[in-house]
């Protein structure tokens, strides 16, 4: 098995000449040696996505608003490990990973009548993601997110076109703020909505972000124009949770 | 004295011959016999399986076959089931629904597995096929129960609607009122994927009575316990049956109502369900279990004692799902009582846990492969595994065609020798010559796949993950596997050379995923080039490929063999690589 380039093959193989590119680099060690020293990050996440989310972020921010100061940090990896060794390490959770169906991870996350009072996020939840507009839903997993802020740029990334509201410092949209919330609403942007659990629609970013977790049943992305009914009723529902 | 030759036949009598050919390899032979064979064969050719929906085009497929029955059609990778395929990849049905109504009016029977399927395409086989009997539905999305009620409605010759882990829209349709009164021809139902859709029981009540051909009736979670005896009773012939919520509060007068209703069901050899069960009412199913072939207990949270309660009654059983709650101990008993077993899947209850929440090691999966000596098809999740008892296991069970094993912490070594797991897979793929399938996981080096090309030779479909150091890993497989026809990579250091130097392989299979590897753009576009009969796609959500230097690894890759061309549906965020020596991107 030492010559791996069979030469009977039609590809001649000293004509493609390729240099390997490594994960996690830009350019790769050229060669061909056979040891690529890989190990991909357990989250399946480039290091070079930083240089690439620089372009996708100009993409995003054609509206002007620079809504997304954190894009260009790159930090989108999930909590792989501790740096303190005395601190077991989170379990990150990698896409797919072990090989159990979405049904199947919702059904158990519902099904939690053994007892076994679990603190560990260790379901899925998965929501539909619709943009007014696109051609086709997606879906996430909003457990794998920790705050408005990541779910905002994973959207970004899968809606290119789609800019999120500025949220503010304790990550809630302001709504005590009305004239802002107004600014908002008539703006061309892109509003995030969501159904909840009593089947009311109502403005991403309202709860805090735990609680939207557990109470977002599906995602809609609408024009701000058109959110704009959907204001009072969030404001009513926040002001009688306050 | 002359010689009798083929075509001394008259085509009649040819045709009459054909129709005793079923199986869609000896059709595809008997039409390469000679051009008369073909033209006989492929208008009676009543059946059509396409594995991979974009390997040709509806009017190909019709323009061949214009006179089937049956289309089945698959769509996305299998690595969709784990959402490594972004939504709007593709697998849209409805073109070929379009070409269809057009060209086969007669058609009667759809089945799809993981496409998309939109109420409108719904819409359009109802109105379309006045004779369509068949729907079924595997992994599929895309549609609301307004597209399933249109079918119900306008199908009065439907036999079979069943909708197998699907995602569907719940409108709360009451989706069975929508068969008319005078709709009787249903034999199979399967509605158990669909969310809390409020199910009129009066309807349902109504509907299994009037239906007296009703074999496999599958209900979703939403239909409650204390309903389920009415339905058994209305419908005693029943054979394959699925519960739904499995909980009520205990009542005497309840229970003994619901086993008399199962014991009445003579015909029952397959139960399913079992959702939120309440140990206490798991007795009233054992007048069955002694003729029961198949039980899925998969979404059943009880414990091992109930579980080992239930598995010593059913000494026939051939297929069992179960969830790891079953432990060891619990296998062992399955070993022992069901001697029978050709099936075993097991799943994990806490997939995301670190520690192990229940007793469930490699001592089970020992315990079974030694006590069922018919055991073929394995599906096992655990935490811990060795080479010795992957070895035993081989040895025990040299029939095995399908061996699926996912130690769920990924990279995991043998944990007696902290060896990797070469060795054990090794041992699987050399005494279980007709392994078709294999899913591997675990600490394994290139050396897992040397045995598996050497000595896999019937392997069809093989699954890897974080696995192997080179390059040479992969060229083992794709050199050695001859019956190869899907390779599914996540996760391993396989690049570009094992790739080019086997391009020519990659026409003989239907697939390759590879996400999470080192191929290069370079490499992809290359292949695209010089393969022209296959599509190489390079899906990429960071943005376009050529945005970043050519040789940056891609983020996923399908490639698949077809003859349609590069596709026209595809979503932003994929590109085909075009047989251009320009090189110009899709």
């Amino acid at each position: 098995m030492a010559n791996v380039l069979g030469n009977e093959h039609d590809l001649n193989f000293k004509e493609t000449e390729l240099c390997l590119g490594l994960p996690g680099g830009v350019g790769g060690g050229c060669g061909g040696g056979n040891e690529v020293d890989s190990s991909p990050k357990t989250t399946g996440k480039r290091g070079f996505s930083e240089t690439v989310d620089l372009k996708l972020n100009l993409q995003a921010k054609e509206t002007g608003m620079d809504l997304n100061k954190n894009l260009g940090n790159g930090s989108k990896e999930k909590p792989v490990s501790a740096k303190d060794p005395a601190k077991p390490p989170a379990k990150a959770q990698v896409v797919g990973w072990p090989p159990v169906r979405s049904y199947r991870k919702n059904v158990m996350a519902s099904n939690k009548s053994i007892g076994e009072e679990s603190e560990k996020a260790s379901s899925a939840a998965f929501v539909k993601v619709s943009m007014d507009g696109a051609p086709y839903l997606r879906k996430v997993d909003l457990k794998m997110y920790k705050s408005y802020q990541e779910l905002s740029d994973a959207l970004a990334m899968m809606f290119s076109s789609f800019t999120m509201g500025n949220y503010g410092s304790q990550g809630m949209i302001d709504f005590m703020n009305e004239s802002k919330l107004m600014d908002l609403l008539n703006s061309s942007d892109y509003v995030p909505s969501y159904e909840d659990k009593d089947g009311d629609w109502m403005l991403v970013g309202d709860v805090p972000w735990q609680m939207f977790v557990d109470s977002c049943k599906r995602l809609r992305i609408m024009k701000g124009s058109e959110a704009i009914g959907l204001a009072p009723r969030a404001m009513e529902k926040c002001k009688s949770r306050a | 004295m002359h010689k009798k030759t083929a075509f001394s036949f008259p085509d009649e009598v040819l045709e009459h011959v054909f129709s005793f050919i079923q199986s869609d390899k000896d059709r595809n032979s008997v039409s390469m016999v000679c051009k008369s064979w073909y033209e006989i064969e492929r208008w009676c050719r009543r059946k059509v399986f396409v594995g991979n929906c974009y390997a040709v085009s509806p009017r190909m497929v019709i323009k061949r076959f214009p006179e089937i029955r049956s289309i089945e059609l698959k769509g996305k990778p299998h690595f969709a089931d784990f959402n490594l395929v972004p939504d709007g990849w593709g697998g849209y049905v409805f073109p070929w629904i379009v070409e269809m109504a057009g060209a086969v009016p007669w058609l009667e029977e759809i089945k799809l597995k993981r496409m998309v399927v939109t109420d409108e395409s719904l819409e359009l086989i109802a109105k379309s096929f006045k004779n369509f009997k068949a729907l079924v539905l595997s992994s599929c999305e895309g549609f609301s129960t307004d597209g399933l009620a249109a079918i119900a409605a306008s199908c009065k010759n439907l036999k079979e609607l069943d909708l197998r882990d699907c995602d569907v829209d719940d409108l709360s349709g009451h989706l069975l009122s929508h068969f008319p009164d005078t709709y009787t021809s249903l034999v199979s139902l399967n509605i158990s994927c669909l969310g809390s859709d409020e199910v009129s029981f009066s309807t349902l009540e109504r509907l299994v009575c009037r239906c007296t051909n009703l074999r496999t009736l599958r209900l979703n979670r939403a239909v409650p316990l204390d309903k389920i005896a009415n339905i058994l009773r209305r419908a005693p012939q029943l054979v394959d049956f699925g519960t739904g919520t499995y909980a009520a509060d205990l009542r005497p007068d309840s229970y003994s109502d619901l086993a008399g209703a199962f014991s009445s069901c003579k015909e029952l050899r397959s139960l399913s369900g079992f959702w939120d069960v309440v140990p206490d009412y798991l007795p009233a199913i054992y007048p069955v279990c002694s003729k029961l072939t198949s039980l899925n207990l998969s979404y059943a949270t009880i414990q091992s004692p109930e579980l080992i309660k239930l598995v010593s009654h059913c000494p026939n059983l051939q297929r069992l799902l179960v969830l790891d709650y079953i432990e060891d101990s619990g296998l062992e008993v399955l070993a022992s009582s069901c001697k029978n077993l050709q099936e075993l899947r097991v799943f994990p209850s806490d997939p995301f846990g670190v520690e192990p929440n229940v007793s469930l090691t490699e001592q089970g999966l020992v315990a079974v492969s030694s006590g069922c000596p018919k055991l073929q098809s394995v599906l096992y999740f655990c935490r811990r595994m060795s080479n010795e008892a992957l070895v035993t296991v081989a040895k025990n069970c040299p029939n095995f065609t399908r061996f699926r094993l996912c130690i769920i912490e990924p990279r995991t070594a043998d944990y007696q020798t902290l060896e990797p797991l070469d060795v054990g897979f090794g041992a699987i793929v050399q005494y279980c010559k007709d392994l078709q399938r294999l899913s591997l996981s675990g600490l394994l080096t290139d050396r897992v796949f040397e045995y598996i090309g050497t000595y896999a030779k019937k392997l069809e479909m093989l699954s890897v993950a974080f696995a192997g150091d080179s390059d040479l890993g992969l060229h083992h497989v794709l050199s050695g596997c001859e019956s190869l026809r899907k390779l599914e990579i996540r996760d391993c250091p396989f690049g570009d050379k094992a790739l080019l130097a086997n391009a020519a392989k990659l026409e003989t299979m239907r697939s390759l995923w590879m996400s999470s590897c080192a191929v290069s753009f370079r490499a992809c576009k290359l292949l695209g080039q010089k393969m022209p009969r296959l599509n190489v796609e390079v899906i990429d959500e960071r943005g376009p490929p050529d945005s970043r230097p050519e040789s940056c690894p891609v983020d996923k890759l399908y490639i698949y063999r077809t003859v349609a061309g590069s596709r026209f549906d595809m979503p932003p965020f994929v590109w085909t690589m075009e047989d251009d020596p320009s090189l110009q991107l899709s």
